[in-house]
């Protein structure tokens, strides 16, 4: 079948499973979009391009399907680099169609031109400038095999127009779908190494203080059922990461909660004390282990990851195993009920009671607010986590609110928080909200955002009103750049720089107005649940609520940047 | 340490495809690893090309970029060729200056090193050398203060037949 380039595209994207594209038109990719018009994917348009890939990484999270974006050239492609980047960070499955000048303009330095896989080569999992239109079906089905498989990330397609444009003769292809992908670069190991496995669980029998230490690896690996299979074989506790949360439920007795920099300190402490760590899907993250070198000293360490890479880069494991999080746990259950666990077990009651008590001495705790003063932020929290279903799906900008959303959230279902780990993407939130409640319209998603990041993506509630996208953004409004004025208050001598944003400039209830949300503004710990209930309500259109928060709290416990994990800072009163 | 102990030779094989050099050496400085010597060109199998590259490192980075290269698509195989269990070879072209006098000395030498003249005129000559990385560095080093220009490949390398 005669065909042209476009249509071949928008096919191929259909064959994929491609429900819905995030993007945004100009003139370098003009000709797919006439194609869209007819095709029954639904294009959702977004205000900013920066918008499309962040709700990409939203609906993958959400979903665990790969989201998709498409822009056009020059600026449109420099403006998706920071989700490319965040999805990179963070494994996240994303497929991202660029626009470029035709083939005779390319390297002419021609309108809208820039070097697109030149430049979004060091934060792809691969990228491709298509250089033929006969090449797009099998470029688009390698790319998808690409982003999903092995470890996953976002992959690049570069299209120059003549490329797509049926009124080009450099666009005709005959239509062709390959059956299957074959690179012969590109071969995961997805099961794991039988011997390995052994090692892996002999260690594991003998350990007298062992502790899991789950990652975002997990998630992408669908390894939820199976780690808390595990967890629940052996009675050993997880730790889930920034990245894990929700890997296994918080409300689970084996659940630690998050380790890290602002970790809780049966996490932190727990890991820190270990013989054994156990560290699946997770990669030694500095914000997890503090200082290198003083991190779980004592502890061998089994290391399962799908990327090689990941093994020994930053912590030598005893056991490295490559392979599929899922396949591997599954194959560790296997092998360790063939050597008699779990009675083999030595008795950890000890270390069980010594965990028990850390958690009740060193609960995460807050001083409520005096009548009149500003909110504390976690009181926010606790009212929003009371008040929405337990599957609702939380969106998380970058910096305090993060944390202290990470912290007093109670995650009890995969897949339902949502943020920037590695790339630490401020203005990630309400993007990211919006491609969540596009891929999980059954589910309530809430933004827990900070004004700061809210200023670098609100526009995307355009995009949500006009869509009709129900989401709810809670922006902990302190007025500052919080994390920063944490920092500068604990580490510079109180000496604030560049932090202050005001609270009501803008006036954040007017400009959710403005832009077709319902806006409220709270004050009062009474109000809160209240706005919180009719926020609830509203199913048409999104809803804003700028919470006027205590710009002095802070966000505890904190491991400083550089010390060592043993040197937690509690609370506000053991600061040094 | 000598540097020669620090060098490693990594013999990557890859698709012939626009870009793949540049993601090679994007890798490498990404990563913040340093290219000692690099040579690439396609194999006897023309959709293929083979990327030879000399890094300078302890072994634990090494393998951290083995790693990271075998994750780039377009990297078939990658072998670390230690220098014990490979053939290794480097081209080289110099031009030196001469007189009368040592004109002869530098022909001698030239032909002890298996060279050829490929260009004369004047006080200077060209010569080209293929050889070990240590040949053609003593052979510069015979050379001293005559060298006005000077050129190399960066070495090649293929496993040794056992």
């Amino acid at each position: 079948m005669k065909t042209n380039g476009g249509a071949a595209l928008i096919k191929a994207l259909e064959l994929e499973g491609v429900d819905v594209i995030f993007g945004l038109p100009g003139g370098a990719i003009l000709p797919v979009y006439d194609p869209i018009i007819d095709s029954p994917i639904r294009h959702i348009l977004v205000r900013h391009e920066q918008g499309a890939g962040h709700m990409a990484e939203g609906y993958a999270h959400a979903t665990g399907r790969p989201g998709v974006a498409m822009v056009t050239s020059g600026p449109a492609a420099t403006n998706i680099i920071t989700p490319l980047a965040d999805a990179y960070m963070d494994s996240v499955p994303m497929v991202v169609i660029t626009g470029q000048v035709g083939t005779a303009g390319i390297g002419t330095d021609a309108f809208q031109e820039v070097d697109t896989v030149g430049i979004t080569r060091s934060v792809t999992k691969h990228n491709e400038l298509v250089t033929n239109a006969a090449d797009i079906p099998r470029i688009v089905r390698e790319a998808f095999h690409i982003a999903t498989t092995g470890r996953p990330g976002p992959v690049l397609i570069d299209i120059p127009k003549d490329l797509v444009d049926p009124t080009n003769p450099n666009s005709a292809l005959d239509w062709y779908w390959p059956d299957s992908v074959d690179l012969a670069g590109y071969k995961p190991r997805l099961d794991g190494d039988p011997a390995l496995i052994k090692d892996a669980a002999q260690l594991i029998i003998a350990a007298e203080r062992p502790v899991i230490y789950a990652g975002g690896g997990i998630l992408k690996a669908r390894a939820a059922e199976s780690l808390l299979a595990l967890a629940e074989l052996l009675d050993i506790p997880v730790v889930t990461t920034l990245m894990a949360r929700g890997a296994v439920p918080d409300d689970h007795p084996l659940c630690l909660g998050m380790p890290g920099m602002h970790g809780n300190y049966t996490a932190v402490t727990a890991m820190q004390e270990s013989d054994l760590l156990i560290a699946l899907g997770s990669r030694f993250d500095d914000r997890v282990t503090g200082k290198l070198d003083a991190f779980a000293a004592n502890a061998k360490i089994i290391h399962v990851d799908i990327d090689p890479a990941e093994l020994g880069k930053v912590r030598r494991p005893d056991v490295g195993i490559t392979g599929d999080c899922r396949l591997v746990i599954n194959e560790l259950i296997t092998a360790l009920k063939q050597i008699g666990a779990p009675e083999v077990q030595p008795d950890r009651s000890s270390w069980k009671s010594t965990i028990s008590g850390w958690q009740e001495k060193y609960p995460l705790s807050y001083v409520q607010s005096e009548p009149g003063d500003l909110l504390k932020p976690q009181y926010v929290l606790e009212q929003l986590r009371d008040n929405t279903p337990d599957d609702c799906i939380v969106a998380s900008g970058v910096g305090q609110h993060q944390m202290w959303t990470a912290q007093y959230w109670k995650f009890n279902h995969p897949y339902t928080w949502i943020n920037s780990g590695g790339l630490g993407t401020m203005g990630f939130a309400v993007p990211a909200a919006i491609g969540a409640k596009v891929g999980r319209p059954d589910r309530m998603v809430w933004a827990v955002d900070g004004d700061g990041c809210f200023q670098m993506t609100a526009q995307e509630l355009v995009t949500a009103a006009a869509e009709r996208i129900p989401v709810k953004i809670a922006i902990l409004n302190n007025a500052y750049l919080g994390m920063v004025r944490q920092w500068q208050e604990m580490f510079y001598e109180e000496r604030y720089s560049e932090v202050y944003l005001s609270p009501d400039l803008p006036d954040y209830k007017m400009w959710a107005e403005a832009m077709g949300c319902v806006g409220m503004r709270v004050e009062a710990p009474e109000d809160v649940l209240p706005a919180i209930q009719r926020a609830n309500e509203v199913d048409d259109r999104p809803v804003v609520i700028d919470f006027r928060t205590d710009a002095r709290e802070k966000v505890f416990p904190m491991v400083p940047a550089g010390k060592s994990n043993s040197d937690i800072v509690v609370g506000p009163e053991d600061v040094r | 340490m000598s540097p020669a102990t620090r060098h490693h030779i990594l013999s990557v094989l890859v698709e012939n495809k626009p870009g793949v050099l540049a993601r090679v050496s994007g890798l490498f400085a990404r990563r913040g690893f340093n290219i000692f010597s690099l040579a690439v060109a396609p194999t006897d199998d023309p959709t293929r090309s083979r990327i030879t590259i000399v890094v300078d490192v302890e072994s634990a980075p090494l393998e951290q970029i083995t790693k990271q290269l075998d994750k780039l698509i377009n990297v078939l195989q990658i072998d670390e060729l230690a220098p014990v269990d490979a053939v290794e070879r480097e081209l080289m072209i110099v031009t030196v200056t001469v007189s009368a006098d040592s004109k002869p000395e530098l022909l001698s030498l030239t032909e002890e090193y298996s060279g050829v003249v490929l260009d004369e005129g004047g006080d200077r000559i060209t010569v080209s050398l293929g050889g070990t990385p240590e040949a053609l560095d003593a052979f510069t080093a015979r050379m001293g203060a005559a060298v006005v220009g000077y050129q190399r490949t960066g070495r090649i390398a293929l496993p040794r037949i056992v």
